[in-house]
């Protein structure tokens, strides 16, 4: 059912905690199948220098939060806000189609966390 | 990679043991007459299909004549159902519970559509029916109630005979989905007033798509299929000889092992769920002593089932889940809802479903297996970390 590359994030999820010193979180909860996710970034000189996230949900969830977070990890903030669904599933080597819904939460997230670094940084 | 394998899946299935596969074994080859033919080939086989007919009739308590077979619980519901709603030839009302397996449930709504009105009666927090309220439900027009055994996720037992008794006294036709009980507890249609009941082969150690269909004498039903006078012509087609075959010392060495077989998975099921329960946040779901013999099912709070399955299968261990994201319908099950589950609590629901085969031993490794898994899991879940 799962891509090795599923399961290898799912069994040793890379980034998987939380950043107290955070810049941006982004929360996002899916309406599909009610599993959910917490997405914190650090960023510095306007790049993602660390990148942490927190998942309730099935393995493809798990899988494609930590994929999400392997690709961001360096970006700027602007390249990282280019980064979709479709390129975390690639990235796994596809999602069964039931599960594609799993890869929006991870993107989703990231939006979020983006958006509130963005209004942190103007409000500051 | 695991050195083992612990199944404790048989709700879904149940493996074929060896002295039925070895009794249907001929039956491919050796004895492949068609019980319809009239020459010793033939004959011989038909003997064999009726000695099983007697002895699926011997553990319902009921008559050779009152059993049909069919592939499976899924068609003898279709047959029972349907039937009924086609001989009546007119809309009516049926009753039936909001946990049905999709088995019945999918008929009802089909039938629905064909201007039947149907009542899906809510079930208490550990998914029991009141007899009453099937009573309450009750109207001039109800042509058929149809309320399972146990159910297949939460293990719950329904107060059968009881059902049965308010059918009788109201004139109401009884179906009962039994596919789960049949084999793990005692069954009278008698003594149950039971009019109808499904039964399926491959969850008490037999092959699968085989079943059968009691239905009491006297009743009359239309058939759904045509084309030959097999099963007295309620389920036409050449007969499936080894499936039956199957089916028959499947029962006869399920009916003998009863009381043994229910005393050993009662011990081992009570034993899990007081390890698990160990775990810091673990519900039980279902009925704490209704309950089928083999039944567990738990909501590990905070985490989702088909991650706890993934992890369990990593380690050799096979359950399932009524979790949304293993439903296929990313809908979390409906009979988890029907308790009244909140939707987090439902999406971290583990069914293990013990059965022939399981030992002291299997319950040592997933107790040992699950805590850690479960810890994983939590380790990463942001409503964990926020609780």
């Amino acid at each position: 059912m799962y891509s090795e590359k599923v399961m290898d994030h799912f069994t040793n999820p890379r980034n998987v905690g939380d950043l107290p010193d955070a810049d941006g979180i982004g929360e996002t909860g899916s309406f599909k199948c009610g599993d959910t996710m917490k997405l914190y970034i650090k960023v510095k000189n306007d790049r993602i220098e660390d990148v942490k996230f927190q998942t309730f949900g099935c393995g493809a969830a798990i899988a494609s939060s930590s994929m999400l977070t392997e690709i961001v990890k360096g970006r700027t903030v602007d390249e990282a806000a280019q980064v979709s669904n479709q390129d975390v599933a690639n990235e796994l080597g596809g999602l069964p189609p039931m599960k594609l819904h799993c890869s929006n939460l991870a993107a989703d997230a990231l939006q979020n966390a983006i958006a509130d670094y963005k209004s942190r940084r103007q409000s500051a | 990679m695991h050195s083992r394998l612990v199944y404790m899946d048989h709700g879904a299935t149940t493996p074929v043991r060896k002295e039925v596969f070895d009794y249907m074994a001929p039956y491919f080859q050796e004895h492949y007459g068609n019980p319809s033919s009239l020459h010793a080939p033939g004959r011989e086989v038909r003997q064999a299909v009726e000695e099983a007919r007697e002895k699926t009739a011997s553990i319902l308590g009921a008559n050779d004549d009152e059993i049909y077979f069919t592939s499976g619980g899924t068609e003898s519901n279709n047959i029972a159902l349907r039937g009924l709603a086609r001989r009546r030839g007119k809309p009516g009302h049926i009753i039936t519970s909001s946990i049905e397996h999709h088995a019945v449930l999918d008929v009802c709504r089909d039938l629905e559509k064909d201007g039947h009105r149907v009542t899906y009666l809510p079930v208490d927090p550990y998914g029991r029916i009141d007899p009453g309220s099937v009573r309450d439900a009750i109207t001039d027009d109800t042509f058929v109630i149809s309320i399972m055994a146990a159910n297949n996720e939460i293990g719950t037992l329904q107060p059968v005979r009881e059902i049965g008794a308010v059918a009788r006294e109201k004139g109401v036709l009884f179906h009962t989905d039994a596919v789960q009980v049949v084999g793990q507890l005692p069954v009278d249609v008698n003594q149950m007033n039971i009019d109808f009941l499904s039964l399926s082969a491959h969850k008490l150690n037999g092959p699968k798509g085989i079943g059968a269909l009691y239905m009491k004498k006297g009743i009359k039903i239309d058939a759904l299929y045509h084309g030959g006078s097999q099963e007295r012509k309620l389920r036409p087609g050449t007969e499936n000889v080894p499936g039956i075959i199957g089916l028959g010392k499947a029962i006869e060495l399920a009916g003998s092992e009863i009381p043994d077989k229910k005393r050993n998975l009662e011990h081992l099921r009570d034993r899990l769920i007081k390890g698990l329960q160990g775990i810091d946040e673990v519900l039980l779901n279902g009925h704490p002593s209704e309950r089928l013999p083999g039944n567990v099912n738990v909501s590990f709070k905070y985490i989702e089932g088909e991650s706890v399955l993934l992890s369990l299968d990593m380690e050799g261990i096979a359950a399932s889940s009524g979790s949304a994201c293993s439903s296929g319908s990313l809908e979390p099950s409906h009979v988890l809802s029907a308790i009244g589950l909140d939707h987090s609590t439902a999406h971290g629901s583990v069914r293990f479903s013990l059965g022939f085969g399981n030992s002291e031993e299997d319950i040592d490794y997933v107790l040992e297996k699950t805590p850690p898994i479960v810890e994983r899991l939590r380790s990463m879940s942001p409503t964990y970390n926020s609780r």
